[in-house]
C-alpha cells in the first residue's frame, strides 16, 4: 500500500523572501492590494505506506527542503490517477 | 612559480575539474589552469567515484542540473560528491566557485545557504573584494587585507545562515573573501546580494576547502580585463610546492574532518 502525499515548503518567517518581494510588487502595479506575499512551493509523491511519515520527515529534511531557512509541512492527498 | 610556458602534464598541482549536468564555466578554469598556468588539469565526470590522483578538485560554476529544487541540491547527491568528501577528509584542496559554493553548502562541506539576491536579480559584474585570510591554501600570494577585483554572474549569491553560525565563522576566521568598495569598506552599496556579513567567499576550519561566489577563472588574463584571480591559483601551487617540501607525512596528513553539527546535512 502507498499514500499520496503534498508537501508544502516556505522559506521561514524572517528569512527575506526575494522572489515574494516581487510578486507583491508586481500585485501592487496591477492595482491589487496585497500584503506579506510568500512564495513558496509544493511536492506531490507517493510513497509507502510503512512508516511513511518517518520517511517522509527524513527526506524532507534531508533532500526536499534546507531545514537552516525552509519550512514545509504536509497532508495526505487522493491516489494519483493514471497520468 | 610556473612560467606559464609548460603545456598539459608539465609541473604544479594536478587539478581536477568536475562537471556536472549544466555546470558552464569548466572550460574557463580549465583554460586558466591548463593553458594559462600549465597545470595538469582534466575534466572530471559527475559520475566518477575516485579523486584520489587529484592534489586539488574545483567545482566550477553554472547550473548544475539546471538549479532544480536548490541551486547545488542535485549535484549534491551525485557521486563524485560522495568521493569529495573523502578527498576532503583526506585533506585533498576543494575549491568551489559560485555554484560550486552552493554545492559545498548543499553538500554540508561548509556551513550555511545561499539564497536569490536580495533584490531578485541576477547579477553580472565587477565587485571589489577584501582578502581577510591570507593564511590559507588559497590565498596565500595575496596581502592581509588586499581588496581586489572580481567579476560576479549570479541569482543567488545571499549567503545565509544562523546568527550563532555567522558568530562561529567570525570567531574561527572562516571567512576568506568579503564584499566591500574600492576602499575596503563593508558599505551596505558594496553588498551586490544582501549577503549576511558581506560573505563573498568562506572555508571549513582546516582551510583545505574553500568556496566563493565571484569568478577567479575570469580574471585571470589581462585580456579580460583583470588579472586578481591568477594568484588564488597560484597560490594553491605555492601550498603544493610547499606541502611536497614537507615531505610525505604532512602531504598525506588525514584531516581531522569531524562532523561539527553545523550546516552538515548528508
Amino acid at each position: 500500500m502507498t499514500k499520496r502525499v503534498r508537501v508544502v515548503v516556505f522559506l521561514k518567517p524572517g528569512v527575506l523572501d526575494a522572489q515574494g518581494q516581487a510578486v507583491e510588487t508586481g500585485l501592487r502595479a496591477l492595482g491589487f492590494q496585497a500584503f506579506e506575499v510568500r512564495v513558496g512551493k509544493a511536492f506531490e509523491l507517493t510513497v509507502p505506506e510503512e512508516g511513511w511519515r518517518e520517511r517522509l520527515r527524513e527526506l524532507c529534511d534531508r533532500f526536499l527542503t534546507n531545514p537552516l531557512v525552509e519550512e514545509y509541512e504536509w497532508y495526505e492527498v487522493e491516489e494519483a490517477k493514471a497520468r | 612559480m610556473s612560467t606559464g610556458q609548460e603545456g598539459p602534464g608539465g609541473g604544479g598541482p594536478r587539478f581536477g575539474v568536475v562537471v556536472f549536468p549544466g555546470s558552464n564555466c569548466d572550460r574557463d578554469c580549465v583554460h586558466v589552469l591548463r593553458h594559462v598556468l600549465g597545470y595538469p588539469t582534466e575534466f572530471v565526470w559527475h559520475e566518477e567515484e575516485d579523486l584520489s590522483g587529484f592534489d586539488v578538485v574545483v567545482l566550477p560554476g553554472g547550473f548544475s542540473y539546471g538549479d532544480y529544487l536548490r541551486p547545488g541540491a542535485v549535484a549534491a547527491t551525485s557521486p563524485v560528491v560522495r568521493a569529495l568528501r573523502r578527498f576532503a577528509r583526506a585533506g585533498g584542496l576543494v575549491l568551489g566557485i559560485c555554484n560550486g559554493f552552493q554545492v559545498l553548502l548543499e553538500a554540508g562541506l561548509l556551513p550555511g545557504v545561499l539564497l536569490r539576491n536580495r533584490d531578485a536579480t541576477f547579477r553580472c559584474a565587477w565587485v571589489h573584494l577584501r582578502v581577510e585570510r591570507t593564511d590559507t591554501p588559497f590565498t596565500a600570494l595575496y596581502a592581509p587585507g588586499e581588496v581586489v577585483r572580481m567579476p560576479i554572474a549570479h541569482g543567488d549569491g545571499r549567503y545565509t545562515a544562523p546568527w550563532e553560525v555567522l558568530e562561529d565563522l567570525e570567531r574561527a576566521g572562516q571567512v576568506v573573501f568579503r564584499y566591500v568598495d574600492r576602499d575596503g569598506r563593508t558599505v551596505p552599496e558594496a553588498n551586490p546580494n544582501g549577503s549576511c556579513h558581506h560573505i563573498a567567499g568562506l572555508k571549513n576550519p582546516q582551510g583545505n576547502v574553500l568556496g566563493l561566489m565571484p569568478h577567479p577563472e575570469r580574471c585571470s588574463e589581462a585580456v579580460l580585463g583583470g588579472e586578481d584571480g591568477l594568484r588564488l591559483f597560484q597560490s594553491v601551487e605555492l601550498w603544493w610546492r610547499r606541502d611536497r617540501a614537507a615531505g610525505p607525512e604532512r602531504a598525506h596528513r588525514a584531516l581531522d574532518l569531524q562532523d561539527s553539527g553545523v550546516g552538515r546535512r548528508r
